[in-house]
């Protein structure tokens, strides 16, 4: 199966393209093909990793190669792709969450003309999503990387007719972008130094030509994360994940939270060999997690918006992995257990919230939300489920993830200097402010007072909350149960860690700085701080439905920390003005020098002209002065 | 037996034929000259197809199909014919736009929407644009075979007559005669620059009867001060070709008031002659020259990238807008020449290949699209709004040309862009991180338009108006498909794109 | 003998011959200073052929006399025609080749 795995890509693309050309006619059954597509990719997916397991520690790591696709000169690059438990890892995530929101999809958009449109981008995204993390070289990684992000724009602009949508999906995309020209730069750097974009020809060389280059390994390590922080919405390019939430919900469920914003995380991992000997690279993409691990966890605090608030959570969350992944090769298999379980619970919350919607006409706003827990019993629970997950309650799957990077955190730097203790507590605090608004989200909606009213006589908007069809129900029950016990599965006997070892490296254990009993102490005390804070603002008290005007850090997380003012002060706006600036430049210079010249040589031809007025006595004294001159010269030439 | 066919001479002389028979069909028989074209323009691909057959890939980087005759040896300018890998793709690409070109033109120059004998008069400029058209495909033929100096000045220069009259008689928008009259002065200017080059050239050279060939004229100058202002006096006229900045502002006028499907030959085939004219004389004849120009010549090529994207973005004329991204491409394609690599060159051949396939599809569907505009002709961009619930077939495609134009992995331009970027690391890491920043531009000025024409709520009076009808699909369709097939399969191409570019290599290394 | 007295002579018409050319209006005063021009240049060719010993000088007066006759013929019929259309013999009235 490993050989036949070209298939994991080929039958969600061909069904892509079905679904596109066939057009309208496709309407009726379309969507279970794609659906089908999905799970057959899950199907081949499942059949690779038991091969897999079957197989010895030492031969894990497998490249297939399937053809030879550019042939230019220097350049030559092969398609291959490369199965190891890491990228295994990926596709059955990507195939086994994916699946179950395509079935989640068709009773979501059952009312969605368009709903075959949907299944095509979806299926679209899937196998760019498998090309991305089963490329056996940097430039078709590049391909799928692309790819999911042309996905993410076809769906969060999926209702284009709003001029709004259609600008959050085109902020997605530019952004990205821009994040594109780091990669660009670190392919050719890596061409530039390897000689190759082969991860079998880098990965193992990195080492060796690290000597004299430091300098270019660490600038290839930056530039790989500036990369990664535009596919994963790390700061500073994070501005455009809450605006994502304009596409329907199941893309927010599957790209913006489970997936696709993950391949940043996927590529600093897989580029860990070059990682490990480009410290100060590494040191920054730490960094990095840790910035924006606070600003999605401050964000997330204010928002009312239950998919925006989601969002800021999976910035935030991505934020640990990508601190696990900036501590090295005591984290990076931490990073891809976080990645994993945050899969499973942040999936099925985004599904639940779907249902939520579903049954609240559309409504985002958690202040019209209330009491929920009996009117939607099953939402309830399997929300409750990702919920203790997200929070890190033992024996929940977070619990399990997220206590391993605070802990490693504490155990950075070999436990020498800052590092330790700056990571350490940041992690620290962010899973206590995880906890607060992750339990504010929740309580919000399913406790307290109902904010809506089945009567339609009250002063209350009206609202028929009723648990959703069958089809929704079952994946969100299928993830909760997931969130709830994959956690402690893939941590019995280290198996996880063990099994990614091929890729990641044999993972080293650090002593942290403070006591593991103390770490995990303090993270329980601050969680169920966090929760008991929320209960109290939102589960027990009255909710608003006005937002109250707050402090000013409030207003300053419900404006998103001024991220698009920022954004639009530093770049967008000086971009216009350059553009209009150099338009009208263009052509009052550029063009204007050319026609100048023009106009010189015509003015120089009236100017001439006059001489032409008619007068013949005028003519005459010209032919007499042209004649004194010729005279006058051939005298002089003759003497 | 196809060997001894002078296939190239055969190649350049069927459109013409078709252009005499077209002049010569009576006025009152014009509604048959589209067929007529189309059935040349048919044949002609026939021909390609034996063409394609009688050539050699292996050895794709020599000149095969080689012709001399000896034109006036009084001068030494012979006629002589030959074509390599990269010639030969370019000669396809023209012969395949043109049946293209013709059958978007059905119905332009007012036979789509005149009546009575005001018909006639339509059909009858159709016939004589479709015979311009045919003169246009000789000469295209021509000069990318053409392998004497003379023998491509002449041809340079007298491609500018067809054109000319397609845009300032055939074209639409007031300033058409001023467009044609900019356009013709440029390319003069340039000509008469690289004219006097050329003559600089052969005196330098062995003289003779066979005084301008090529292969007799590469790497002759001895003195090098010559040999860089005549490699200057080249170069000009082919960066005004090209364009590059400074001297590009005659395209957008150009393609603002040209038909659709003559900015598809003008800037899809016609400006690659400028590029061409780079690798295959200004490297050979003047080695030393070229490497001594290269960072200024990397510098300006950057510029371009940047400032062609950046103008693009300001445009409210949806031709100037392709013109200026057309300024941002052919940057990137003379970054490939000039970083003297071979992949730089397979990257940048192929680019060349490329772009004329995705330029060619935005510019006819850009025509497609304001056939539905309020009067029929409107190339403003904020004339429309939401056309993608109303036309959806027109509106994928160009959504597709537009993932073309900003290089989406999975179509062909991907592929030379990226090995054009990570070359050009090799050469100067500086001129790489700014060029690679043309990625952001081109994502800005591709969605930007989208989302302006095609997203957004219908306009009123444009939301009854038809998709892409049958013949509209058949001429975007080949284009597509060849996009998508030389994006999963660029070997397909560059097996005749990889040896021309490592010969241009070894004759600049064999130089110093 | 000073023959080159007989040059300047003939150097001193032609300026007065230019002059009349170049200041009068009367086409009829144009023309006498065109013949004075022509005889000045007469004077000028016998005075050389003298000088220098040769009868070329001579003869080419004799074209140069054969010449203004001819001249003065078309001339003075094209001022009449002029005059019968124009009712002037201005040479400033004769513009219509301006610009």
């Amino acid at each position: 199966m490993i050989n036949a795995s070209w298939l994991l890509i080929a039958i969600p693309l061909a069904s892509a393209a079905i679904l596109l050309l066939a057009g309208k006619r496709s309407n009726s059954w379309g969507h279970w093909l794609g659906v089908l597509a999905s799970a057959a990719s899950f199907a081949v997916g499942a059949g690779a990793l038991l091969e897999m397991l079957g197989k010895d520690a030492s031969e894990r790591v497998v490249d297939v190669h399937l053809f030879d696709w550019i042939s230019a000169g220097s350049l030559q690059v092969d398609a291959g792709l490369r199965i190891d438990p890491l990228s295994l890892t990926f596709v059955m995530l990507v195939t086994f969450v994916g699946t179950l929101i395509h079935i989640y999809s068709v009773a979501y958009m059952e009312h969605d003309t368009d709903r075959r449109r949907f299944f095509a981008y979806l299926n679209l995204f899937v196998a760019s999503m498998l090309i991305l993390v089963l490329a056996n070289s940097y430039l078709l990684l590049f391909v799928g990387w692309e790819g999911v992000g042309l996905a993410s724009y076809l769906l969060i602009g999926f209702w284009n007719h709003n001029p709004n949508y259609a600008t959050a999906a085109k902020k997605a995309f530019v952004m990205n972008r821009v994040a594109d020209v780091g990669m660009i730069i670190a392919l050719g750097l890596i061409f530039a130094l390897f000689g190759s974009l082969s991860f079998d020809k880098v990965l193992p060389q990195a080492s060796a030509l690290v000597a004299g280059n430091e300098g270019m390994m660490n600038l290839i390590g930056l530039m790989l994360l500036v990369a990664a922080c535009g596919k994963s919405a790390q700061f500073p390019l994070q501005a455009w994940l809450g605006d994502a939430m304009a596409g329907p919900t199941p893309v927010s469920a599957l790209i913006h939270a489970a997936t696709m914003v993950t391949a940043g995380v996927y590529l600093i991992v897989r580029s860990g060999a070059i990682f490990n000997v480009a410290p100060t690279a590494l040191l920054v993409v730490a960094i990095v997690g840790a910035i924006t691990l606070l600003f999605g966890a401050i964000v997330g605090c204010a928002k009312d918006d239950i998919k925006k608030a989601l969002a800021a959570s999976t910035m935030s969350q991505i934020g640990y992995m990508m601190l696990a992944a900036g501590l090295g090769p005591i984290g990076y298999a931490f990073a891809i257990f976080h990645l994993l379980t945050h899969g499973f619970f942040k999936a099925g919350m985004f599904l639940g919230a779907g249902s939520v919607m579903h049954g609240m006409n559309d409504d985002v706003n958690m202040r019209n939300f209330g009491a929920l827990n009996k009117a939607m019993k099953i939402t309830w629970i399997t929300f409750g489920l990702g919920w203790l997950a997200i929070l890190g309650v033992p024996p929940f799957s977070g619990f399990w993830s997220k206590d391993k990077i605070i802990e490693s955190a504490f155990a950075t730097n070999h436990g020498e200097g800052w590092q330790p203790w700056v990571f350490g507590l940041v992690a620290l605090i962010g899973a206590g402010l995880a906890a607060f608004y992750m339990s504010r989200l929740f309580f919000m909606t399913f406790h307290g007072k109902a904010r809506w009213s089945t009567e339609e006589s009250s002063e209350l908007p009206t609202r028929h909350p009723h648990e959703s069809p069958a089809l929704m129900v079952w994946p969100m029950i299928i993830l909760a149960v997931g969130s709830a016990l994959l956690g402690l599965f893939l941590s019995l006997g280290n198996r996880f860690t063990t099994w990614l070892a091929p890729v990641t490296g044999e993972l080293e254990h650090h002593d942290p700085v403070l006591s593991v009993p103390v770490i995990m102490g303090a993270t329980l005390v601050l969680v169920f701080l966090g929760a008991f804070l929320a209960w109290r603002q939102y589960g027990a008290a009255p909710v608003p439905t006005e937002p109250p005007v707050g402090s000013l850090l409030t207003q300053a997380a419900r404006a998103d920390l001024y991220q698009d003012q920022f954004n639009e002060a530093a770049f967008m706006r000086p971009g216009q003005y350059a553009t209009r600036a150099l338009v009208y430049a263009d052509k009052k210079a550029v063009d204007g020098s050319v026609t100048g010249l023009a106009g010189l040589i015509g003015s120089l031809g009236i100017g001439i002209q006059k001489l032409h007025n008619g007068y013949i006595r005028s003519y005459a004294a010209m032919m007499l002065a042209g004649l004194l001159i010729v005279l006058i010269v051939a005298f002089v030439i003759w003497n | 037996m196809l060997d001894s066919l002078p296939m190239l001479t055969i190649l350049a002389v069927v459109p013409l034929i078709g252009a005499i028979v077209l002049w010569s069909l009576p006025a009152a028989k014009s509604a048959v000259a589209p067929k007529v074209a189309l059935g040349f323009a048919g044949l002609e691909l026939v021909l390609l197809v034996l063409t394609f057959m009688a050539f050699d890939r292996g050895n794709a980087g020599e000149f095969q199909l080689t012709e001399q005759f000896s034109w006036i040896p009084q001068i030494g300018a012979s006629y002589a014919l030959g074509v390599n890998g990269l010639s030969l793709l370019l000669i396809a690409l023209a012969i395949v736009l043109v049946p293209l070109v013709v059958l978007a033109a059905w119905k332009e120059q007012g036979v789509g929407t005149a009546v009575g004998e005001r018909a006639a008069v339509a059909a009858n400029r159709l016939r004589l644009y479709l015979a311009l058209v045919m003169v246009l495909t000789t000469f295209m033929v021509l000069i990318f075979a053409a392998r004497d100096v003379f023998l491509f000045h002449v041809v340079f220069e007298a491609m500018l007559i067809p054109v000319y009259f397609m845009i300032g008689s055939f074209g639409n928008g007031a300033r058409r005669r001023y467009a044609a009259i900019k356009f013709l002065l440029f390319s003069l200017v340039g000509g008469l620059i690289m004219l006097v080059a050329v003559f600089g050239l052969y005196f330098q050279g062995p003289r003779g009867e066979e005084g301008f060939l090529i292969d007799n004229l590469t790497n002759v100058v001895a003195d090098p001060t010559l040999e860089k202002w005549l490699f200057i006096g080249f170069f000009i006229a082919f960066a005004i070709k090209a364009p590059m900045f400074p001297v590009h502002t005659w395209l957008p006028d150009t393609a603002q008031h040209a038909p659709a499907g003559t900015s598809v030959l003008l800037v899809g085939v016609l400006d690659k002659i400028g590029t061409y004219g780079m690798l295959v004389l200004c490297l050979p004849l003047f080695p030393n020259a070229s490497t001594w120009a290269a960072p200024v010549i990397i510098v300006l090529a950057v510029i371009s990238i940047i400032y062609g994207g950046l103008l693009a973005i300001g445009q409210r004329d949806l031709m100037r807008l392709i013109a200026y991204t057309s300024v941002s491409h052919f940057g990137f394609i003379v970054l490939g020449i000039f970083t003297f690599s071979s992949a730089g060159i397979t990257g940048s051949s192929f680019y060349m290949i490329n772009h004329g396939l995705s330029t060619g599809l935005l510019f006819l569907v850009a025509g497609f699209l304001f056939l539905r505009s309020r009067d029929g002709s409107s190339q403003l961009i904020a004339e429309y709004g939401g056309m993608q619930r109303v036309t959806p077939v027109l509106a994928g495609v160009f959504f597709v040309a537009g993932l073309a134009a900003l290089s989406m992995p999975g179509l062909s331009t991907f592929i030379s862009e990226i090995t054009v970027l990570i070359a050009t690391f090799e050469a100067n890491k500086w001129a790489g991180a700014f060029a690679a920043t043309g990625v952001v531009l081109a994502a800005l000025y591709v969605l930007l338009t989208y989302q302006k024409i095609f997203t957004g709520p219908k306009v009123e009076e444009l939301s009854d108006k038809p998709d892409l009808n049958a013949r509209e699909k058949w001429v975007v369709a080949p284009l597509l498909a060849l996009m998508l097939i030389l994006g999963f399969v660029p070997n397909i191409a560059l097996n005749y794109l990889e040896a021309p570019s490592e010969t241009s290599v070894s004759v600049l290394e064999g130089a110093h | 003998m000073d023959y080159a007295n007989y040059v300047y002579l003939a150097v001193i018409l032609f300026t007065i011959g230019a002059a009349t050319v170049l200041l009068r209006r009367n086409a009829i005063i144009v023309f006498m200073g065109i013949e004075l021009m022509l005889n000045s240049a007469n004077l000028a060719f016998v005075a050389f052929s003298r000088i220098n010993g040769d009868l070329t000088g001579q003869v080419v007066a004799f074209f140069v006399m054969t010449v203004a006759a001819a001249e003065v013929v078309v001339g003075l019929a094209i001022i009449v025609s002029i005059y019968r259309s124009r009712r002037s013999v201005s040479v400033d009235d004769i513009n219509l080749l301006k610009n």
